[in-house]
């Protein structure tokens, strides 16, 4: 018997095999993501181009499974995708949170929309939400030349 | 012996859910008597104690202090006025150090904080040293928990004013020996100010057998309301102790440029003062009177055992505190190799069962043992076998759950 149904393969898998939880060689974002009464905790790294694209992504840190897996999952989707773009679907994927979201956009978010279901535990949705509102404030930020001028602020969604 | 179907019959909370409370550390249920004496306060005797001098506000006023004396005779204190009440345990240590460490610290002077103590028991701490130009010093421990009375004798300085100390850690559940580490402290000059809340509502508590200078406990974790908390204070310190808030009540004269105090403990009790919280608090401990402590801490050890004994046979799961379970006193806080605490509560709530995860107001001590988080079980007397079981039944689950293959 499944003990929990939320913590479907998809998302364990995510947590356990992430495929973007290093650190970048050279990125030119950098922001911190933290909710310090749960302890969530993500530094992610995006490299973007002068055109405004997402030519690569990863996060670190330390956090439930939830946080990880869905910065993990974030970072598949808008990995190549334009800046626009990318905050058009995490705008999808709060709505979605807030059972607002279409099926077809949904469907958009691919694998993150597996974690729809957040939206049943209220004390979790900060942590699914947290990698993505990182990556909405970081995207408009003014990239760096220097990866170690990371200004050590951080966002987060408490 | 506790026969627990009839216990659970007294708690109107187990009649209508079937979710298996293991948070009782965080706060605890309220039996049927408890909530009917705070209803029949406001039935028969509400009106503003020491207000008025109609027979309705003496009634208000002789309740509230009736629960006073019966808080006073629980704890074995010499006086009524060494019982001061507050809102709760936080509320107490705070009153505490605004009021009584200014007066015995000076600039250059420790207070010794252990690592162990709620958040309750250390900022306080952490702002009353800054202000007189003192420092926190802190007596560490590992993962058992155990504070010594070597350790404790060695911890203590010269310049050590004050030590805050829990009896019973909120985390480990493992009892300090507060008694010898009030005898170290007063041969050294030192004052000694222990956390209650933790211990008083599962163990006889005797504050002039221990010789603590404080004592502070809450109301919601034995049984009472939200809202009524508990601070011994030896009489000596509280008489000489300025009032922590002024207002209503606590003056005895006030003039356009002067004002004189109330005795004690009214000195400490500005403004309306919650009187039903004291008559539920009473009818609670009435309540734990009536079923004894000796039931109470055999039945909490024995569903303690039941746990560790479970928990021995579930790999990747480790206990924090000592391997006896008569060292717990109802909290059992693990960690699981792997497993996020927030996951782990996650589950158990979505299978009914209650747990606490985080660092459960205690930060530096997870900090100390180099966990980020923890996660806690904590049981009452009135807790049953089967909950234990399900809560075992679900801890084995748990790593599997996450994609784990062991």
């Amino acid at each position: 018997m499944a003990i929990n149904a939320f913590y479907n393969e998809i998302l364990t898998d995510h947590n356990l095999h992430p495929m973007h939880k290093y650190n970048l060689k050279d990125p030119n974002l950098i922001l911190e993501g933290l909710n310090p009464s749960c302890g969530d905790d993500i530094v992610l790294q995006l490299k973007m181009d002068d055109n405004g694209v997402i030519v690569d992504g990863s996060y670190n840190g330390d956090g439930c499974a939830v946080s990880m897996a869905s910065a993990d999952m974030m970072l598949d989707l808008v990995i190549g995708k334009h800046k626009d773009e990318a905050k058009r679907l995490a705008d999808i994927f709060v709505r979605m949170i807030k059972k607002e979201a279409t099926e077809e956009e949904i469907e958009e978010l691919e694998e993150a929309g597996s974690l729809r279901d957040i939206s049943h535990m209220p004390s979790r949705v900060k942590c699914a939400v947290l990698g993505w509102h990182t990556m909405e404030e970081l995207v408009d930020k003014e990239p760096i030349k220097n990866p170690g001028e990371h200004s050590g602020e951080a966002v987060s969604t408490e | 012996m506790i026969d627990v179907n009839k216990v659970r019959a007294d708690f109107p909370f187990f009649a209508a859910t079937d979710l298996a409370y293991l948070d009782n550390s965080a706060t605890s249920q309220n039996p049927k008597c408890v909530m009917d004496a705070e209803w029949q306060f406001y039935v028969d005797s509400n009106a503003n104690p020491f207000r008025g001098i109609y027979e309705l506000s003496e009634r208000a006023t002789s309740a509230y202090e009736h629960g006073r004396e019966t808080v006073k005779d629980f704890i074995h204190a010499k006086s009524t006025k060494e019982i001061v009440f507050t809102r709760n345990a936080s509320e107490s240590l705070n009153l505490i150090a605004y009021s009584f460490a200014p007066m015995v610290l000076e600039e250059g002077d420790e207070i010794l904080v252990s690592i162990l103590e709620h958040h309750s028991n250390m900022l306080p701490w952490r702002m009353a040293a800054e202000k007189a130009g003192a420092t926190v010093k802190y007596l560490e421990v590992d993962i058992t928990g155990e504070v010594s009375a070597e350790m404790v004798a060695e911890a203590l300085t010269p310049k050590t004013k004050i030590f805050a100390i829990t009896q019973v850690s909120n985390i480990m559940g493992r009892e300090n020996d507060i008694k010898t580490f009030a005898k170290l402290c007063h041969d050294n000059g030192t004052y000694i100010v222990c956390d209650g809340a933790q211990s008083v509502p599962h163990m006889p508590v005797d504050v002039q057998d221990l010789d603590v200078d404080f004592l502070a406990f809450s109301g919601h974790k034995m049984l009472s309301p939200m809202g009524i908390g508990v601070l011994y204070g030896k009489e000596e310190h509280l008489a000489a102790m300025p009032p922590f808030l002024t207002g209503g009540e606590m003056i005895s004269t006030v003039s356009y440029d002067s004002m004189t105090y109330s005795e004690l403990p009214h000195k400490f009790e500005a403004g309306t003062v919650n009187a039903s919280g004291s008559v539920a608090l009473e009818a609670a401990i009435k309540y734990i009177q009536s079923i004894g402590f000796e039931d109470i801490q055999a039945r909490e050890t024995m569903l303690c055992k039941r746990m560790l004994d479970g928990i021995k046979d579930i790999p990747h799961v480790t206990v924090l505190g000592s391997d006896k379970p008569e060292e717990h006193h109802g909290i059992i806080t693990f960690k699981i190799d792997g497993v996020h605490p927030h996951d782990i509560s996650a589950i158990f709530a979505d299978n009914n069962v209650a747990v606490r995860a985080g660092h459960h107001c205690a930060q530096p001590l997870h900090i100390c043992l180099g966990i980020p988080s923890t996660t806690r079980a904590s049981v009452m007397f009135y807790n049953t076998e089967e909950e234990v079981d399900r809560f075992l039944d679900i801890l084995s689950q748990i790593r599997g759950a996450m994609g784990y293959g062991d």
